[in-house]
């Protein structure tokens, strides 16, 4: 279960702790602050909704863990430790080891993340022969294994045939599998089920959250979707325009969000009470993060905006744990 | 698949019998052979005899019926001026058009594919845009300037290698190769550089654009997210994937290379196919163009054959339309 405030208060036995991350990228019309100074505080085993629209950095942010980002892009300032290893000193080699080995990627698309000239073996093997010294036989017994685990039938067949042989669900399956193989203590999954479809959408979020649960393993997972994480994570942080506006337990943000942006969120995701009704949309768009407005990045679509809006809003911290960036927050100040 | 070999084949036999009829329409058209095989002093009797020696004097229909009837028991006719079988004549000079070709083409993909990924890897870095700005001159300059050049360089400068000529050669199961002495190689290495590096910077303006290409793909990022060492990401899940249009583009410039080395074959005195087959269009030396033309389609059906083959060994989604 989620820990209280007190309990994760003891930011040893985190497993990943991010302080002020900044990932900027130099582009030719000027920098572009994809995240703008994020933290991150995460339990093992923890499983954490990193929710937001397109652009407000909830990818990055995934990739900054991982030290994937390519230029122009450059992870600028903050500090990343994992199983108290500080991440921003890693080496080249020292990044490699950790990817796939203690942190591992789920990606979106899952067409596109296996490579198509290379049988499955081939890429399972290699993932666990870039950590462990093993010999083929070994790994091929883990990938193996690790197909039964998320629900492949016929594995040996499975393993001996290219991506292109098999359906959109399968290879999310797989890029799950490959993932599980070195028994990594985080996944971070990047909106795995957002191109597939909603039936299969439903399995895949089901069986991942129970094998982070068996297997001990920490999940973030990266997606659009409130309702995709409602059901899924302990905790969820809302990111907007680089940041994480709002930060609570699942159940906390669902039910009694504090931030505008947050019940934007909420309020457009279809149910059965709003059935027949038009869907609630956040008016205008997302603002362009080459000149964010002085302020809360939210102000102009915010309907709750006062004039106090108009300087950066303070992270709000709750007792609880529950945060949030917002001048004039919904349900009114706490006593 | 063996019926995709036996598919490509029946088709290379038709492609074989249409070229050679346009082939044998074309130079009826151009002109009468007869001019070359009789003095200019004989008269009329003479030429009659000699139109007649040589069948000249059927109608375009029947010459070409009769052709196809030796053709078919691989008599391709003798040269109207030397007297020997066409397609000896022919194969007699392969071995050394070929052995120039494959060393040059050889040459091209050693150095093209490994600068092009460089430059495709890193193309901001100063040593990638020399390798591009290098690859312009490749193949903007003509080849029998870059072979005088190098003739000048090496063989009249520096005195280090023979300008002409195939050296001494060793007969493998009837061919001639120079390949297998030191001092063939020494004769073959002027030529093959000549045709080789601009066919290397076609390689590498391939390679560099499909490195471009695969680079920002997915798989290559998850391939790093799983921790694989960049050699072998480079190595394998880049380059296996960028072999597609490499082997495409080394398949046409092979064919190319053989069916017109004839410049390069020149400005060396290399003996191969390319000189015959101009010295024998000069003279309308029918049975040798004729014979050459055949031989050469068979050949470039063939390539495009291997290539295929190749392409199937790459590509798991290229083998799976085979099988339907």
């Amino acid at each position: 279960m989620i820990g209280t405030n007190s309990a994760r208060a003891q930011a040893a036995e985190n497993l990943l702790s991010i302080k002020g991350l900044k990932t900027h990228f130099a582009t030719r019309a000027g920098v572009v602050k994809a995240v703008d100074g994020v933290d991150i505080e995460l339990a093992k085993g923890e499983i954490l909704g990193l929710v937001g629209e397109s652009g407000s950095g909830k990818s990055i942010t995934g990739f900054s863990i991982l030290g994937l980002i390519d230029p122009p892009g450059r992870v600028v300032s903050g500090s990343m430790t994992y199983n108290g290893k500080d991440l921003t000193a890693l080496n080249e080699e020292g990044w490699r080891q950790l990817r796939g080995g203690d942190i591992a990627m789920i990606f979106q698309d899952p067409s596109m993340t296996l490579n198509p000239v290379l049988r499955i073996d081939a890429q399972m093997i290699e993932a666990m022969q870039a950590h462990a010294n093993v010999n083929r036989a070994q790994a091929y017994a883990r990938a193996r294994e690790v197909l039964v685990m998320v629900g492949i039938p016929s594995p040996d067949e499975r393993l001996r045939s290219y991506p292109h042989e098999l359906s959109g669900g399968m290879r999310q399956r797989i890029a799950i599998a490959i993932a599980l193989m070195n028994k990594p203590g985080l996944i971070i999954a990047d909106e795995p089920t957002t191109a597939l479809d909603v039936s299969i959408q439903g399995q895949i979020i089901h069986e991942m959250k129970k094998l982070c649960r068996q297997v001990g393993t920490a999940l973030i997972w990266v997606t659009h979707d409130l309702a995709v994480v409602a059901g899924l994570a302990d905790r969820i942080a809302v990111m907007y325009a680089g940041r994480i506006v709002e930060l609570g337990t699942t159940e906390e943000i669902i039910e009694n969000p504090r931030h505008p942006y947050t019940k934007g969120l909420i309020d457009s995701v279809p149910s059965r009470s709003t059935r027949g009704s038009r869907l609630h949309q956040i008016p205008g768009m997302t603002p362009s993060l080459l000149n964010l407005p002085q302020g809360c990045a939210f102000r102009e679509r915010c309907a709750y905006a006062v004039a106090a809006c108009g300087d950066e809003p303070l992270n709000t911290i709750e007792p609880d744990g529950r945060a949030y960036r917002c001048w004039n927050p919904l349900g009114g100040p706490r006593p | 698949m063996l019926l995709f070999i036996i598919n490509r084949l029946i088709q290379a036999a038709g492609a074989v019998v249409v070229m050679s009829m346009l082939v044998f329409i074309g130079l009826y058209l151009i002109g009468d052979p007869t001019a070359m095989l009789v003095s200019p002093e004989a008269n009329d009797l003479e030429r009659a005899a000699v139109r007649q020696a040589f069948g000249l004097d059927q109608p375009i229909w029947m010459q070409y019926l009769t052709f196809v009837g030796n053709a078919a028991r691989g008599d391709f006719g003798r040269s109207f001026l030397t007297g020997q079988p066409a397609m000896q004549l022919i194969l007699e000079r392969m071995p050394a058009t070929i052995e120039m070709v494959v060393v040059a083409i050889g040459f091209a993909v050693l150095v093209g594919v490994p600068l092009g990924m460089l430059a495709g890897l890193r193309p901001k870095a100063a040593s990638s845009k020399a390798v591009m700005t290098v690859s312009i001159l490749g193949f903007s300059l003509p080849t029998f300037w870059i072979g005088l050049m190098l003739i000048m360089f090496f063989s009249v400068y520096l005195g280090l290698l023979p300008s002409s000529g195939r050296g001494s050669t060793v007969s493998v199961g009837g061919l001639s190769l120079s390949v297998l002495t030191p001092d063939g190689w020494r004769h073959l290495i002027l030529p093959a550089l000549t045709l080789g590096l601009a066919k290397a910077a076609l390689i590498i303006r391939v390679t560099r654009a499909a490195t471009r290409e695969v680079l920002p793909m997915d798989y290559i990022k998850f391939a790093r997210a799983k921790g694989v060492r960049p050699r072998r990401v480079v190595g394998v899940h880049l380059l296996r994937n960028i072999l597609i249009p490499i082997v495409t583009v080394t398949g046409l410039e092979f064919g190319q290379a053989v069916a017109f080395a004839v410049v390069t074959e020149t400005v060396f005195a290399w003996p191969g196919m390319g000189k015959l087959l101009i010295d024998s269009i000069i003279i309308l030396d029918r049975p040798v163009v004729v014979a050459y033309l055949v031989l050469m389609v068979f050949f470039l059906i063939m390539l495009n054959l291997v290539v295929d083959i190749l392409y199937m060994a790459i590509d798991p989604t290229a083998r799976e339309k085979v099988r339907d």
